[in-house]
């Protein structure tokens, strides 16, 4: 496709999402609580979005994902939240 | 149009789906073994199970004219109890003989850890026993890069397995590449939230090429769409892609992969 078809086919979905994004930042800003680490992994990963490069959805999963290599001793639960809370959880 | 349905756990869908998946041209249906939701208590439970996934189930499939595939395991989820799983293991031998089984899966990990690696190894070594093909289910989201890692490298450490006949599923951008350089075939689940949606599947085979390559939609009891696969080949042909193409992908390849058991057959 060409760019101009690929923005037709395109650009009202990622500007709807853009928007969605956007207003979760403000929803979490507007909240009181603790810091979390699932926020501060989004905040990590926006700036990812600005990349000249191709690759900015891997380089956003990498950002969300255990970049470690050993396996774990025991499994602290079944399920998974969506960002690596880090080696000390 | 036609396709294939690669892997759907139809156990937990209605019958309304079965024929929703019918009426938009699926044409075969292959459901590996999973977590039910909640674990169970014996392999007394998995047992039957099995049973369902290989008498019942294509039995309620069959009345849609859809032929009905399964594979078998106990999945990651339930792995960590080592002890159950090892009696789980015991059991499938014996379903293997039944005509509708297709292989071992989908097996892998969860949250990575080495119970889960070491109930791998031993449905690899399952497989390779047994000839069976293989269907690997990768970790969700932040677990997935190093779940895969990981996989791959058992997989290519046991000298028996042919990367050919395992398929590596839940691929996304960040993984699919090194699924395929390893020489194995890559899935794309297609889900609303956890995987990859429609656009982004068709993405990762623009770049990685469709050789391959399956998409699914691993419909389930939580958030997911079991027409999933031909709403991908609509947004194919929004990009223009020809018929030929699309089918190449959504039916071609999943018929390529599969044949490779002589128990897959179309109605």
């Amino acid at each position: 496709m060409t760019r101009q078809q690929v923005l037709d086919l395109y650009f009202m979905d990622a500007r709807c999402k853009l928007i969605e994004l956007a207003a979760f930042l403000d929803r979490v800003d507007r909240s009181e609580g603790e810091a979390d680490f699932r926020f501060a992994a989004i905040q990590d990963a926006l700036p990812l979005l600005q990349s000249s490069e191709l690759g900015k959805a891997r380089a956003v999963l990498m950002a969300l994902s255990d970049p470690t290599s050993e396996p774990l001793a025991a499994a602290p639960g079944k399920g998974a939240c969506g960002a690596w809370p880090g080696p000390s959880l | 149009m036609r396709y294939i349905e690669p892997h759907a756990h139809m156990v937990s869908r209605t019958t309304d789906d079965y024929e929703s998946m019918r009426l938009a041209g699926c044409a075969a249906i292959c459901e590996p073994a999973f977590w039910a939701g909640f674990d169970r208590s014996s392999a007394a439970g998995f047992y039957d199970y099995f049973c369902q996934l290989t008498d019942y189930e294509p039995k309620r499939a069959a009345k849609f004219g859809l032929p009905h595939y399964c594979w078998l395991c106990i999945n990651p989820k339930e792995s960590e109890d080592m002890t159950l799983a090892r009696e789980v293991i015991a059991v499938i031998p014996e379903f293997l003989k039944r005509e509708t089984v297709l292989g071992i899966g989908e097996i892998g990990l969860n949250k990575n850890t080495r119970n889960e690696l070491a109930i791998l190894e031993e449905h690899i070594d399952l497989a390779a026993r047994h000839d069976q093909m293989i269907l690997v289910h990768t970790p969700h989201l932040e677990d997935k890069f190093k779940g895969t890692r990981l996989i791959l490298d058992v997989l290519k450490a046991d000298a028996r397995i042919n990367p050919e006949r395992v398929i590596i599923d839940h691929v996304e951008e960040h993984t699919v590449g090194m699924v395929l350089d390893a020489g194995f075939w890559a899935g794309i689940t297609l889900y609303p939230e956890s995987k990859a949606t429609p656009a982004r599947a068709i993405d990762m085979v623009e770049q990685a090429g469709m050789r391959n390559i399956w998409l699914n939609c691993a419909c389930d009891w939580g958030r997911s769409e079991p027409l999933a696969v031909p709403r991908t080949a609509l947004e194919m042909s929004r990009r223009g892609y020809s018929a030929e193409t699309i089918d190449a992908l959504v039916y071609g390849n999943p018929l390529r992969f599969l044949s490779q058991n002589p128990r897959f057959r179309l109605a």
